[in-house]
């Protein structure tokens, strides 16, 4: 069971600021979610190895040389918070 | 009046006229739609099409409009996967994909509304309201990809691509009444294609009938350095739908024909394994036991991944941005008023699956159980060549139906997700109607055999006539 400071909690872990009015609901719907995951408690998992990932694939590299990438106009065109070819953020401290 | 039109129809067309007319009476057709499923439409259409036109190419798809869903990244055009917290993007490259296409002489129609971040089975999470489903606009159209399903549906285009995470194309495609394939993990590269679940999804062609998902994946297919996953084969797919299904096996996984699936969708299925028999196949039943695990094991997944793709959604570089006193203040507050109740839901899910303390019990759990279902895959598909049941358990649901009930949404997904945990193709084709509305045969493969699924549903598609009836309004 989830509880509504867990809520909360997890919000801020997660960055999305919950209204103290909507935790209520959200541990209400994140809980019957919950609750039916715990069919998975019935599979018996023992010596099963885990699934990150369909292919055999392991470390693809490629050369290390510099390729064509986005110009700073580009990578900056979608933002208006921006300075001397930087992004603009409030300081994080 | 809207109408139904082939790849090779429209090329047709174009010889007859121009590839600037063709693209001018779609636009037209898009601007009456009764089904809303497109979110922008392509400022420079005409003005591409009128470059195939002075150029007389002989590309595959010289001056073919195509719509691109919505999360699909589209150099100058608004990119904003249904969602506010992307609302004026516009994305500064294109996605591999739309490269593809314009090289083959495609026309980018536009943009279609999705699930917001592809998040839901309904197209109703759209922040800008949902697409309708074309056989009765009481109906969804399905999801995610429900914008581009309503807009091949009506008319509007005669193809489109969507992205499948846990069914986004094939769920749509089978409300819709049209076809959709969703490749085999690694065939086409996800690069530009903003992510939601990476490991599960794949960008897949929709279209009115199975040559133009064919000769749209032969455009789309092939090896991307800039996809890490991206897989080096070389497949011809319009070729493979040629030859006839004499001796194919057939398993029928009973697992997909509960009694939790209505009635008169399981008839049409039937109906449509023994039109296969006739056509000189051959059926078993065969078992997947994990199947009832698949769909925690996927939400579990989908969420946990959904939950670190998302995060750079912050108000720092691009997108909707709040005040803050601080950074974290102003990115809590950004993706509280950008999300949707839904993208909340599963990020916030997702982040406690993986939160220290429950990491082993939900995400190392569903992984294992991901195992499991793969391996039901691997053993029902060594005695037996494809896969055959319902896309989806029912016929498409009233607007407003599920929408206040998550997990009733989520069961809907029961007969898709498990493909996308095993990573192998599969494709919805018509195969009747149930109360008027369309249903879905879904044909599974092997890994990589793309090959088999499209000839079973090819031989399907020509020797019925479901691809034949038109929604209301549809010529």
């Amino acid at each position: 069971m989830i509880t509504e400071e867990e809520v909360e909690h997890v919000g801020w872990l997660a960055r999305i600021e919950i209204d103290r009015s909507k935790s209520k609901e959200y541990a209400e719907q994140l809980n019957s979610v919950l609750d039916y995951f715990k069919q998975l408690d019935e599979v018996d998992t023992e010596g099963v190895e885990p699934t990150y990932h369909v292919e055999d694939l392991v470390n693809v590299l490629r050369p290390d040389t510099v390729t064509e990438s986005l110009t700073q106009e580009e990578a900056l065109q979608n933002t208006e918070h921006k300075k001397d070819g930087y992004f603009r953020a409030p300081g994080i401290m | 009046m809207p109408e139904w039109i082939n790849i090779s129809g429209i090329r047709e067309k174009i010889t007859d006229t121009s590839a600037e007319e063709v693209t001018l009476s779609h636009i037209d057709k898009i601007r009456n739609s009764r089904t809303y499923g497109f979110s922008a439409i392509n400022e420079k259409a005409v003005e591409q099409a009128k470059e195939i036109d002075s150029r007389k190419t002989d590309s595959p798809l010289a001056g073919v409009p195509i719509a691109i869903k919505d999360n699909i990244s589209t150099l100058g055009i608004p990119t904003t996967c249904s969602s506010k917290i992307l609302e004026g993007y516009v994305p500064p490259y294109n996605a591999h994909v739309i490269e593809r296409l314009v090289d083959a002489g495609a026309v980018i129609l536009g943009k279609t509304k999705m699930d917001e971040f592809a998040m839901g089975s309904s197209t109703e999470t759209c922040c800008e309201g949902p697409a309708l489903n074309p056989w009765d606009t009481e109906r969804v159209a399905g999801g995610s990809s429900g914008g581009s399903a309503a807009a091949v549906a009506s008319g509007e285009a005669p193809v489109a691509l969507g992205s499948d995470t846990g069914g986004s194309v094939r769920s749509p495609a089978s409300f819709c009444g049209i076809v959709a394939l969703k490749p085999t993990y690694g065939t086409v590269s996800r690069y530009g294609l903003i992510a939601y679940a990476n490991s599960l999804e794949q960008i897949g062609p929709m279209g009115t009938c199975v040559k133009d998902v064919a000769t749209v994946m032969d455009v789309i297919a092939g090896h991307d350095p800039r996809d890490s996953t991206s897989i080096k084969k070389d497949m011809n797919y319009s070729k493979s739908i040629e030859k006839d299904i004499n001796g194919m096996k057939i398993g029928i996984p009973e697992e997909y024909l509960s009694d939790g699936i209505n009635p008169e969708v399981q008839k049409c299925v039937w109906d449509a394994i023994h039109k296969m028999e006739d056509l000189g196949a051959t059926w078993k039943s065969v078992s997947l036991p994990h199947t009832k695990y698949a769909l925690s094991s996927y939400y579990i997944i989908a969420m946990s991944e959904a939950s670190s793709n998302l995060a750079r959604f912050d108000g720092t570089r691009y997108g909707l941005r709040a005040e803050g006193e601080n950074w974290h203040v102003m990115a809590s507050r950004t993706r509280a008023e950008g999300f949707g109740d839904e993208v909340k839901r599963r990020i916030l899910l997702g982040t406690y699956a993986l939160s220290a303390g429950y990491h082993d019990k939900y995400y190392l759990k569903a992984l294992k159980v991901r195992t499991l279902v793969k391996g039901d895959f691997d053993r029902a598909l060594s005695e037996t060549d494809v896969l055959m049941g319902p896309t989806m358990p029912d016929i498409a649901f009233k607007l407003g139906e599920k929408i206040k009930d998550p997990l009733s949404l989520y069961l809907t997904d029961v007969n898709t997700v498990p493909v996308n945990l095993a990573g192998v193709p599969s494709i919805s084709v018509p195969c009747g109607f149930a109360d008027k509305m369309p249903v879905g045969l879904q044909i599974i493969g092997r890994h990589f055999d793309e090959e088999s699924i499209l000839r079973a549903a090819y031989s399907f598609e020509q020797n019925t006539d479901h691809h034949k009836k038109r929604p209301e309004g549809v010529r």
